[in-house]
């Protein structure tokens, strides 16, 4: 994913010269070509987050669109009040680019882990909050982004995230995509946990039970027309996500369900509210958590069971 | 003595009347803190920024940031008297539905260049704006008024650190170096000295005036204007409470509200 979003926005930062990218000293093997063949559309402003977010403000202020760069906790937490005050207060177009959703930094631990980003970043006004899905979900938002006015946060995982959709997407944001269709159960995930819900819904399509998969990749505004789609036309709906399972997708989903009038099964899936005490690849964690293709099917089978 | 001076004087006279009166209507506190500033705030809107009134979103205009957004009543006084924004903005303060609060909000009114209240924000915005207008080759000018409280912030000396490393020698920080903070003396709370010598060693250049006197602060921002390759900061030493006998150098008057007696008290002294 963040190889796909710095070469999208490479491509379109060398049409687009207003296009101005700062990291927090991040971004070795994936930075080194725009900063090589942009310098005037590039600063790495040290490791000093709070001051790269209003040091962004001040550029956007000037004309330019800036993208703001480094691991999800650095640029959505450590900086967050300057986030609020500079930019989404004044609603400038600085986006954030966070790499390392959920676990994506297994083994360098809880403090590299993304859990909570999307929940902070969605609870400020004026800020539309992305997790794409896969590559060309990547690809597709950062192209978009470069035309947005206000603030945006940008959920990446890191490396070697598949591709999920084979063919040519539509893209909108604040539009779920229809991974798969189904009549029985919804799942709906979100960023870098998409891939485990496809694999999720080819499990429980043996078993005879057909499962729609939605890609939330937009979580603030909303899909609420999708959601409330999936549960007329389904028993169930379970969220899927590499996040806490306070305030990010199953929250905003809950939020949408509980102020409609519909009955439907739902259940969140995520990390429980916790720190990760142990350590692990990406793959391992999601299956320590519940997270893993298997885990998320059972879930499915449990809740389309319990009446 | 100079017309320049006098005319200053004259003007930072109007504006702390104008305040004190805004204060004692709005039942307004921050007026030490606002008052160690008005002589800067003075010079800088009446003589040292390139404005147009008639123009606030002019591109060639310099800019100033009020970073200890507390402190605005003075510079609420001194965007009234260049003409900003008029009269009945100050006098409907604070009251129910309006828009103009106690720290500045950009939109709220003409002439307020950016947003502040939390401290240690100011600086990193007027650090991205320097840059901006250094690489769109232009010529505007940035001014970042700070308080000596704010420097206890982690986040403005990052970006103390950024534009040291950057050169930007078309910004300049003041310090409002009143020696007081919200709850106790700077040299108590949290020491700043040597002041000069942090500035000097992040690759600032420095000045160190007397805040209150005129020729002084024209003198800093014309040698800020001669520096090259480096971003000026001004050390102003100021007295907060600056004009009126019981609010100087006093913690208190962080905090206390204008009654009638002391409204009238205060106002004599600036006759």
């Amino acid at each position: 994913m963040r190889k796909t979003f710095i070469k999208t926005l490479l491509d379109e930062a060398k049409k687009n010269p207003n296009i101005f990218l700062i990291t927090g000293d991040l971004g070795f093997m994936a930075l080194e070509e725009f900063r090589d063949s942009l310098p005037k559309q590039f600063l790495n402003i040290g490791v000093a987050e709070q001051n790269m977010m209003g040091f962004a403000v001040g550029l956007a202020l000037t004309g330019k669109k800036v993208y703001c760069y480094s691991i999800v906790p650095f640029v959505t937490m450590r900086p967050f009040e300057q986030v609020r005050d500079d930019i989404c207060y004044h609603n400038l177009p600085v986006t954030i680019v966070g790499p390392g959703a959920g676990f994506s930094y297994s083994y360098n631990g809880a403090t590299h882990y993304g859990l909570e980003d999307i929940s902070v970043m969605r609870s400020l006004p004026n800020m539309t909050v992305v997790c794409p899905g896969d590559p060309v979900e990547v690809a597709a938002i950062t192209k978009v982004s470069t035309k947005f006015k206000g603030p945006m946060y940008i959920r990446l995982g890191k490396a070697g995230e598949p591709i999920i959709h084979q063919k040519k997407i539509k893209f909108q944001i604040g539009k779920a995509i229809e991974v798969c269709k189904g009549k029985n159960v919804t799942l709906i995930a979100t960023s870098n946990l998409l891939e485990n819900a496809v694999e999720a819904a080819k499990i429980l399509a043996k078993k005879k039970i057909s499962c729609r998969v939605l890609s939330m990749h937009t979580i603030k505004p909303i899909d609420k027309a999708t959601i409330l789609k999936a549960a007329r036309e389904t028993k169930a709906i379970l969220t899927v996500e590499e996040h806490s399972i306070i305030g990010g997708l199953g929250s905003s989903v809950a939020e949408v369900l509980a102020e409609s009038n519909l009955k439907v099964k739902f259940k969140r899936l995520g990390v429980r509210d916790l720190y990760p005490k142990v350590i692990g690849t990406q793959k391992f964690l999601r299956e320590k958590y519940g997270l893993s293709p298997e885990k998320i099917a059972k879930e499915v089978q449990l809740v389309l069971k319990n009446n | 003595m100079d017309k320049t001076i006098l005319n200053l004087q004259n003007k930072a006279r109007d504006i702390r009347k104008s305040l004190l009166t805004m204060a004692y209507k709005a039942r307004a506190g921050h007026i030490g803190s606002s008052l160690s500033t008005v002589d800067i705030i003075t010079a800088l809107y009446f003589e040292i920024l390139n404005l147009n009134s008639k123009k606030p979103n002019w591109d060639k205009r310099d800019i100033f940031i009020l970073s200890k957004g507390h402190g605005c009543l003075g510079y609420y006084a001194a965007l009234v008297l260049k003409g900003y924004f008029p009269q009945k903005v100050l006098a409907d303060l604070f009251k129910d539905n309006t828009m103009v609060s106690a720290h500045p909000t950009l939109g709220t009114a003409k002439g307020i260049e950016y947003s502040t209240g939390s401290l240690g924000h100011g600086l990193s915005v007027g650090g991205g704006m320097a840059y901006g207008f250094r690489c769109a080759k232009k010529n505007n000018r940035v001014v970042v008024m700070l308080s000596d409280g704010e420097c206890d912030e982690g986040s403005t000396w990052e970006a103390i650190m950024s534009a040291g490393h950057l050169g930007l020698d078309n910004l300049v920080a003041v310090v409002d170096y009143n020696k007081n903070q919200a709850f106790g003396r700077t040299a108590q709370v949290m020491d700043l000295e040597p002041f000069e010598d942090k500035w000097r060693a992040f690759g600032w250049n420095v000045v160190i005036i007397d805040g209150h006197n005129f020729a002084e602060i024209l003198g800093a921002f014309a040698a800020a204007a001669a520096a090259k390759n480096q971003p000026t900061v001004i050390i102003a030493n100021t007295i907060k409470g600056k004009g009126v006998d019981f609010m100087e150098d006093t913690i208190e008057w962080h905090y206390l509200n204008l009654d009638e007696e002391k409204y009238n008290r205060a106002m004599k002294q600036l006759k």
